[in-house]
């Protein structure tokens, strides 16, 4: 994945509004949080090929850390902590943010056909 | 000596990590191994140091990762297709059900797979529970004996000494090998012991502490 440039990202988003797309949104701190450090919590959600459609989409940040946010028709969707993208096959936006380490924390990927499951 | 060895763990690197000596010394042995990994750990944080996966690509590497790994170990690979994260939530008794059935096809003497409830990861836990619930279930004449690993930090206090303890610092070079395979998981403990060779005696000889031992209990049914 590459760094995320906004207006980039902005047009994506774009392309997909009043469609119906299958969204992916994932936090996680990892399954072994609270093993290497009895302080930390598990914590984590996870939706997968979520049929939605949405009328907004936005993606807003001070040029390294970014937040998306989807507008539906009866709710919302939002992802923050968003550092990087790509286009995956078959036009899937991926966004994506990680840690110092590079580890994944949390992701919003849309697409048009169903995230492989 | 073994007939055949399957070792059930839900994620590609868990072989490596938690049994890669104790398979090595079985090859050597000449006894069949026989990897069941239950899902391709689709849901892995780390995703290479530096990035080169991302969650869709994932799953691909892994897979390549696991089947170099294998072919190191020289050991037969059963992907079972269940998602990462995802097992404890499954029905346990169709797990143990589906497990059995591939057991009853290899028919091991012995059978390896990660203690419940003492896991740390839900998978671990989840599997481990269907692979013993699986061998339960088995026509107790033809059960192959099952090795159980614990993995938390507290299980020597609470569960007591493991009765299985394997020295494998004579196959330590075979398991680093097989471990350093799992490259997109370089981010955590992999990282660390990338350069161990290069590494001074003393931090050598802690990685050699923390990996030299593998070690299981028999599961009393
Ligand atoms: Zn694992």
């Amino acid at each position: 994945m590459k760094q995320i440039k906004i207006n980039d990202v902005q047009e994506k988003l774009e392309q997909f509004i009043n469609k119906q797309v299958y969204v992916h949104v994932e936090t996680t701190n990892g399954a072994y949080a609270s093993h290497f450090n009895d302080k930390a919590y598990n914590v984590g959600a996870y939706v997968r090929n979520a049929a939605v459609t949405f009328s907004q989409a936005k993606i807003v940040g001070d040029g390294k850390v970014f937040r998306a946010g989807l507008k539906m028709e009866m709710g919302w969707i939002y992802a923050e902590g968003l550092t990087d993208w790509t286009i995956e096959d078959d036009n899937k936006l991926l966004l994506a943010g990680h840690d110092r380490e590079g580890r994944l924390m949390v992701s919003l990927q849309i697409s048009e056909t169903p995230f492989r499951y | 000596m073994e007939k055949h060895v399957v070792v059930i763990y839900p994620h590609p690197d868990d072989e490596s990590f938690g049994a890669a000596g104790t398979i090595a010394k079985f090859r050597e042995e000449g006894v069949p191994v026989t990897y069941l990994c239950g899902t391709l750990g689709e849901m892995g944080r780390n995703m290479g140091t530096p990035t080169f996966a991302n969650r869709e690509t994932l799953p691909e590497i892994r897979k390549k990762e696991l089947i170099k790994a294998c072919e190191v170990l020289d050991i037969d690979l059963q992907m079972l297709g269940y998602r990462d994260k995802t097992v404890e939530y499954e029905d346990r008794d169709e797990v143990a059900r589906h497990l059995k059935g591939l057991l009853e096809e290899i028919d091991p003497s012995l059978v390896i797979t990660h203690y419940p409830d003492h896991a740390v990861h839900p998978d671990h836990n989840a599997l481990g529970a269907a692979a013993i619930e699986a061998v339960r279930l088995m026509d107790e004449a033809k059960r192959p004996v099952v090795w159980a690993q614990a993995i938390s930090r507290d299980y020597e206090e609470v569960l007591g000494k493991p009765d299985i303890i394997n020295d494998v610092r004579k196959h330590f070079d075979k398991k680093m090998e097989a471990i350093l395979c799992h490259d997109s998981q370089a981010g955590g403990i992999l990282g660390q012991i990338k350069n161990y060779q290069q590494m001074n005696s003393e931090d050598r000889d802690a990685v050699v502490e923390q990996f030299g031992k593998e070690q299981f209990y028999t599961w009393n049914y």
